[in-house]
């Protein structure tokens, strides 16, 4: 079967369009972020106290903060998830200690003893079972950022350099890493307005969709070497416009089966994977849309700014030679 | 076979070959074994794939040890110690594949899987199991104490209120009034337990602790007329003796004669310690030993004669579990420094078992879908490129096998993942061989072309995608790496079987006959 037989849209024609939805698209993103004061952390990166209880029977949010005021014990986050009577609590790591403390007489924190002791109280005939629970210290959070903000900084400095070393002036490698930069920040945007927390499994995720952004990239960028080779006296309007529509059916093929793979994990894959699978499904999008509309309409415009200042300096440096003969 | 190299055929038989060596013992164990028989195959376990924590369940504790309380020189060895002290305290209780293993300077990380109770897991585990035997101060040296306490709260203004003078003692309902007279600590409302630890607290912070005697809790709960709370025990600094001198420990049921069946611990010391037991118990006839474990009081009996018989026993204030619990931790020893848990992760059966069937139930949709879209816009060489995409995920799995590799749930979703860009590769030549035929080069030669061509997109991008799967390896911890490790298998087997082995079977068949169509 095939849909897309050699097509030829004028993707580069709509290059300014492209560039500025992707720029308002980032604005929007980078507003979010801002009015949030950063990504919303888990507690993988700000430390602190998370568990995930199910209940035997239908219980309400309220309830359950009911419960845990009465044995003073505040969350900042009591939320449903999935549709098993499945509740996350998050905490603060001293207060728990604290309360187990009191209530269960236990030098040692156990948030999932605390909250079975407080719905036992206040709602004797339900019953709580600890799906998961993680505890992570202030210490090894603080390490956890600073180890997540090297990892990103050292993936794009490798594949700055990659990129640098495989195609030939910079521009390649600068839009490159600008269109990945775009397909993160926006995954992050969306998680932002969402109001969806970053965890080391999204950072995982994000990572990903690095390597999937200058994959896809790289695609279309092998394409315009070839063609750029092939047909040197073309305008790179021409060329690069050729190169997207060869490429484009494997762009959107490859897209659409990694997408069908993700919508399996987004839908059926349980919910520790379901923010991981939500990040990468926005990431491919986004990636699968800049390589054509960021990535190569940037060395488009790129290109075509730099010819148009040398032929600018060649000509004024011809009108300087000029006046010295006249003079 | 004419047409293949001789070299590419060896090169992938030779590769499946290892693949079926690698992948052989992992399926044994899980397909062949029972669960009594994978417990003792030690040898076969350190070949094959394992299950991860967030699978099948179980805990990832990073404990950090508080080295402030040795001499630098001495921390290694402390850690080492912690290491082998945990080790033995976790085989005892019977937990199955333990890992336990320093991390840097001060952590160690202990890994359990299947953990029926976390929380008896953290007691286990996160006790330094410190036990003294110390003598009660007297009653003097304790009024000194609350007096002087009393003084200097309200000296150094500490007070809220500054009309309080006895801010520290009037906390002490009763002085709590053992048999025989002689006090050895003050009953405290629990209202008003969490303002005399803080009053302890600012006192230790305010450089003016008191310097006779330490200030201990009991850990048993009292009701004394109406009132319930704990009792606040004023003991000598001096440790008369400590819990390396217990050769053993048992939890018993018939320790206490008030309270039969009632869970305790029974200690016997070895002989040194028998024998210091008996001097010390001579020595102090009349007055109170207390036993104190991590800094509370077990118990604060009164010494009526001296004792020979090299035993002792705590009783009260625990259930069945935390008496064996105790037993374990006696046994094994205290660990020379005080650990906290920094980091805890716990994934409980229920929710490891629905990973599994979630990861699998994803896996097959993800393949169905593949499939299907693979074979309708490809035909013939689309279900080539099915049988490639199986072949990588064999190879997946044996490369795991061979590295020995845990499979977490970020790691089934990398191998997910996988299942949608493994074909990619396929995709870049079958567009880049339509092309060719478009072109109306013969099928041959639109083949060669193709592959070639394709070549070198398909390492540049495996190549970049590879380079943030190896910076996740390396910057990423537990789960993740599991997940780096799955994708940088991933692409390398995507290399062979969709680049290699399509390549071959392609060559195969047109160097049988001149094909004039092909289905793509």
């Amino acid at each position: 079967m095939q849909l897309l037989v050699n097509p030829n849209f004028d993707f580069m024609g709509k290059r300014n369009l492209a560039l500025a939805v992707s720029g308002i698209a980032t604005l929007i993103a980078i507003g979010s972020l801002i009015a949030h004061g950063g990504p919303r952390l888990s507690v993988d990166f700000t430390g602190g106290t998370f568990v995930e209880m199910r209940f035997d029977r239908p219980v309400e949010a309220a309830q359950l903060r009911a419960a845990m005021d009465g044995i003073g014990l505040a969350a900042s986050e009591i939320q449903k998830v999935g549709d098993d009577n499945d509740y996350i609590f998050r905490f603060k790591a001293e207060d728990v200690a604290q309360k187990s403390q009191q209530y269960l007489e236990s030098e040692i924190a156990d948030p999932s003893g605390l909250i079975e002791y407080a719905v036992q109280k206040q709602l004797p005939e339900v019953k709580a079972t600890m799906r998961r629970q993680e505890t992570v210290g202030p210490k090894i959070g603080g390490e956890l950022r600073n180890r997540a903000t090297q990892a990103v900084v050292v993936a794009l400095i490798l594949m700055l350099v990659y990129i640098g070393f495989r195609f030939p002036g910079i521009a390649f490698a600068v839009c490159a890493v600008v269109a990945l930069f775009h397909d993160v920040l926006l995954t992050l945007g969306v998680f932002s307005i969402l109001n969806k927390e970053v965890s080391l499994t999204v950072l995982a995720a994000l990572l990903t969709i690095a390597g999937y952004s200058i994959n896809d990239t790289i695609v279309v960028y092998d394409r315009i070497r070839e063609e750029m080779k092939a047909r040197k006296r073309e305008p790179l309007v021409q060329v690069v416009n050729r190169a997207v529509n060869l490429t484009l059916s494997r762009t959107m093929l490859t897209g659409l089966t990694t997408i069908f793979a993700l919508f399996a994990l987004f839908f059926v894959g349980g919910s520790v994977i379901h923010d991981f699978a939500f990040a990468m499904l926005i990431g491919v999008l986004w990636g699968t849309y800049s390589s054509v509309f960021v990535a190569s309409a940037l060395v488009v415009t790129w290109e075509l700014v730099r010819q148009r200042r040398e032929t600018s300096r060649a000509s004024s440096k011809g009108q300087r030679a000029a006046t010295v003969k006249t003079a | 076979m004419g047409g293949i190299a001789r070299w590419k055929l060896i090169l992938v038989i030779g590769v499946f070959a290892l693949a079926a060596y690698y992948l052989w013992p992992t399926y044994q164990y899980y397909y062949r074994l029972t669960p009594e028989e994978r417990r003792n195959a030690k040898e076969l376990r350190g070949k094959i794939i394992h299950m991860g924590l967030d699978l099948q369940g179980g805990m990832h504790v990073v404990l950090e040890a508080d080295l402030s309380q040795i001499p630098p020189d001495q921390a290694k060895d402390a850690i080492d110690r912690v290491v082998e002290i945990l080790r033995n305290r976790v085989d005892q209780f019977g937990v199955s594949e333990p890992v336990i293993q320093k991390q840097g300077n001060d952590r160690i990380i202990v890994d359990l899987a299947g953990v029926q109770s976390e929380s008896d897991v953290r007691e286990l585990i996160g006790k330094t199991a410190r036990l003294e035997f110390r003598l009660c101060a007297s009653s003097t040296v304790a009024s000194q104490v609350v007096d002087r306490l009393d003084r200097e709260l309200v000296a150094r203004g500490a007070v809220a209120d500054s009309a309080d003078t006895h801010p520290f003692s009037s906390k002490m309902a009763v002085a709590y009034q053992a048999q025989y007279g002689v006090p050895v600590g003050a009953f405290v409302r629990d209202a008003d337990i969490p303002a005399v630890n803080a009053l302890i607290e600012q006192a230790k912070q305010g450089g003016f602790a008191p310097v006779e005697a330490d200030l201990f809790w009991e850990s048993e709960e009292r009701t004394i007329g109406e009132n319930k709370g704990k009792v606040l025990h004023f003991v000598n600094k001096t440790v008369e003796m400590s819990g390396d001198m217990v050769a053993s420990a048992e939890r018993r049921f018939d320790l206490d004669y008030e309270q039969p069946n009632a869970p305790g611990v029974s200690m016997t010391f070895s002989n040194r310690g028998a024998t210091r037991f008996a001097q010390i118990t001579k020595a102090n006839v009349g007055n109170h030993l207390a036993i104190v474990l991590d800094n509370v009081v077990r118990s604060a009996p009164v010494i009526r004669e001296a004792i020979r018989g090299g035993r002792a026993s705590i009783t009260g204030s625990m259930n069945d579990q935390e008496a064996l619990i105790l037993a374990t931790v006696l046994r094994a020893g205290a660990l020379p420094v005080d650990v906290k848990i920094a980091e805890e992760r716990t994934v409980g059966p229920s929710l490891g078992n629905d990973s599994v069937q979630a990861s699998l139930k994803a896996g097959m949709w993800a393949i169905i879908a593949t499939v299907a879209f693979m074979v309708v816009w490809y035909k013939g060489s689309g279900l080539l490129a099915v049988v490639a995409m199986f072949l990588q995920i064999v190879l997946l799995f044996a490369g795991l096998s061979a590295l020995n590799g845990t499979l977490t749930v970020p790691g089934i979703a990398g191998i997910i993942l996988t299942i949608g860009m493994a074909v990619d590769a396929n995709v870049l030549i079958y567009e880049r061989i339509r092309e060719e035929l478009r072109n109306k080069k013969t099928v041959r030669a639109a083949i060669d072309a193709g592959y070639t061509r394709a070549f070198v997109t398909i390492f540049d991008s495996n190549l970049t995608t590879l380079i943030a799967a190896l910076v996740l390896f390396q910057y990423g911890t537990g789960p993740i790496r599991g997940f780096a490790v799955t994708l940088s298998i991933g692409l390398v087997a995507n290399m062979l079987s969709a680049v290699l082995v399509t390549r071959m079977v392609f060559d195969f068949i047109t160097s049988r006959r001149r094909l004039e169509t092909l289905s793509i």
